[in-house]
């Protein structure tokens, strides 16, 4: 196989006048990744997707795909990836197969080969049945299949995906992305999204886009480890107020402490502890030798605006 | 050329697939209809010894149906594209800028083309009808249909041009219309101006577009009208290439 990256980008920059969308990032993606970009509205996910997809250049800095150049070689670029732009736009009064045949000679496939590689695609995405109806009159879910379908029809190296489920329902969402994980088997993808969620699920590895550039990238499994180390401690527990106030102050590793009284004797705490420790098995200790009735006891996760927020943080403290 | 032909058969396509060719398609056959019958109505007053088709092509009506129908052939190509969002996935398939202008120039042409044959299907009609053979001849209509391709490659290109500049149909329409009459316009002159002579009226003479369909019409080519229509064609479809290609750098 070949060792040279599948993405390359280093310094790319793209300004407007009198804003900045992509700010100097540089990032590789490795042959058979899965790479999710994962950022707010307006943080230069589309914008960087777009400058890779050749579609629009880039103020400076380089970005290669498959070792070639996206500025100056668009064409060779261009026959490497199936991409998925924004919204999924389509062609609505054509039929389903009747599209993809469109695009696969559009790419420049061969009559016969086109012929066979739309079979296969519209069996990969579960459109054979709605292979002869008519592309605006299908529901978003198949609609964004189609999109999909479009992206894989030419074999390409790399799929670029932009909010692939965007504007789904829950079960369609769960469809598409069943499809992207199997898609992973056999390409290098790359994908944006802003639901935490979405990337947990399909990507190996999450770059974080903030104001157009690059504030965090990692494997999935250490983001969410390093985002968690900090992650406070919710716990319900039927105390008197005041007993558990001072119980808690008496916690080690407690930096700061809510309370909030709920129905009965219940009391709603949430612990914020010194970075790294895990506050659960004392918590649970507390309520167990006071003989307190314990009914939570959970780990807040980060949702993606604390971890902006986290991050954005800790580098200005850096800075 | 993959790529182009596909793309043409799908402008084609396309203007079949909506209601736009059909509506654009009949709305021509009743404005040529009207005018050949207005025509003939005239000429029972008036007979005269010119073929038929000289005297629809040279005619205002002619020129009334190819400025109205232009810009509602070509306002689709770019902007249609542009609004819906897949103008970028256009771009973004392995195809080059001159090929995707060429392409729906060639699907915008043909269009304007096939809104032009039914005409020549009354004309034989009429002259099976009246057995006149001087009505249609066909060393004559041949001219004629190739001055109206050569002037309708013009304003396809144009209307591309305008198309390209917006991603809404409606101002694409508009300003191919304008741009449309205002190069119409060059060939008339008012009462007034007729004894403008000097390199000014030379100018304007070589630049009238009716003057050019009257020879056209009468069966002549010149190949001063042929080179002209053509190198406005391609200096219009040159504009459009950089558009295309200066829309990314924005």
């Amino acid at each position: 196989m070949d060792s040279t990256p599948m993405i390359e980008v280093s310094g790319l920059t793209k300004r407007y006048p009198g804003r900045t969308a992509v700010n100097g990032i540089s990032f590789t993606v490795a042959r058979g990744e899965v790479v999710g970009f994962l950022g707010p509205n307006g943080a230069g996910k589309t914008t960087t997707m777009r400058m890779l997809a050749s579609f629009l250049p880039g103020t400076s800095g380089t970005a290669r795909v498959a070792g070639f150049d996206v500025f100056h070689q668009p064409d060779e670029v261009r026959r490497r990836i199936g991409y998925m732009p924004e919204n999924n736009p389509l062609h609505l009064e054509m039929r389903v197969r009747e599209y993809l045949k469109f695009r696969a000679r559009l790419k420049g496939l061969g009559w016969r080969r086109s012929r066979v590689r739309v079979d296969v695609v519209l069996r990969q995405c579960g459109l054979t049945e709605v292979q002869h109806r008519i592309i605006g009159q299908l529901s978003k879910g198949f609609r964004q299949r189609v999109g999909l379908a479009d992206a894989l029809v030419h074999e390409p190296d790399l799929i670029i995906l932009d909010e692939p489920t965007i504007g789904l329902d829950p079960h369609q969402i769960r469809a598409v992305r069943a499809l992207i994980k199997d898609l992973a088997r056999k390409h290098t993808v790359l994908l944006s999204t802003h639901i935490l969620s979405e990337v947990e699920v399909t990507c190996s590895r999450v770059l974080i886009l903030n104001r157009g550039e690059i504030i965090a990238a990692d494997t999935t499994a250490n983001l969410g480890k390093r985002l968690s180390l900090d992650a406070g401690v919710v716990a319900e527990i039927a105390a008197p107020l005041a007993a558990l106030r001072e119980a808690v102050r008496d916690l080690p590793e407690v930096v700061s402490a809510e309370f909030e009284s709920l129905d009965g004797d219940f009391q709603r705490l949430v612990l914020t502890p010194r970075a790294g420790a895990d506050l659960r098995p004392a918590v649970y200790e507390l309520a167990r030798t006071h003989g307190w009735n314990l009914r939570e006891l959970t780990r807040r996760h980060h949702s993606l605006e604390e971890i902006f927020v986290h991050l954005t943080r800790t580098r200005k403290e850096a800075e | 050329m993959t790529a182009f032909f596909t793309l043409v058969r799908r402008e084609l396509g396309g203007a079949f697939k909506s209601l736009t060719g059909y509506v654009v398609v009949s709305a021509a056959m009743l404005l040529t209809g009207l005018s050949v019958m207005d025509l003939i109505v005239w000429l029972n007053h008036r007979p005269m010894d010119a073929p038929l088709s000289e005297l629809f092509y040279a005619s205002t009506y002619f020129w009334v149906i190819l400025l109205v129908i232009s810009p509602i052939i070509t306002m689709r190509s770019f902007a249609a594209e542009r609004a819906s969002g897949t103008y970028e996935s256009l771009m973004t398939a392995p195809v080059g800028d001159w090929e995707v202008v060429l392409a729906k120039f060639a699907g915008a042409f043909a269009f304007y083309l096939i809104t032009w044959l039914p005409l020549l299907g009354v004309m034989a009609v009429l002259r099976r009808v009246t057995g006149e053979a001087l009505l249609l001849d066909p060393r004559v209509t041949a001219v004629a249909f190739l001055g109206v391709a050569l002037i309708g490659a013009v304003y396809m290109a144009l209307g591309l041009f305008a198309s390209a500049l917006t991603r809404s149909q409606i101002i694409a329409a508009m300003l191919a219309f304008l741009m449309g009459i205002a190069l119409w316009m060059l060939s008339i002159r008012p009462p007034a101006a007729d004894g403008l002579q000097g390199p000014v009226g030379r100018a304007l003479d070589h630049v009238s577009l009716v003057r050019q369909m009257e020879d056209f019409a009468r069966g002549v080519i010149d190949s001063r009208h042929v080179v002209f229509c053509l190198s406005m064609t391609v200096l219009f479809l040159f504009l459009t290439q950089r558009v295309v290609e200066g829309r990314r750098w924005k």
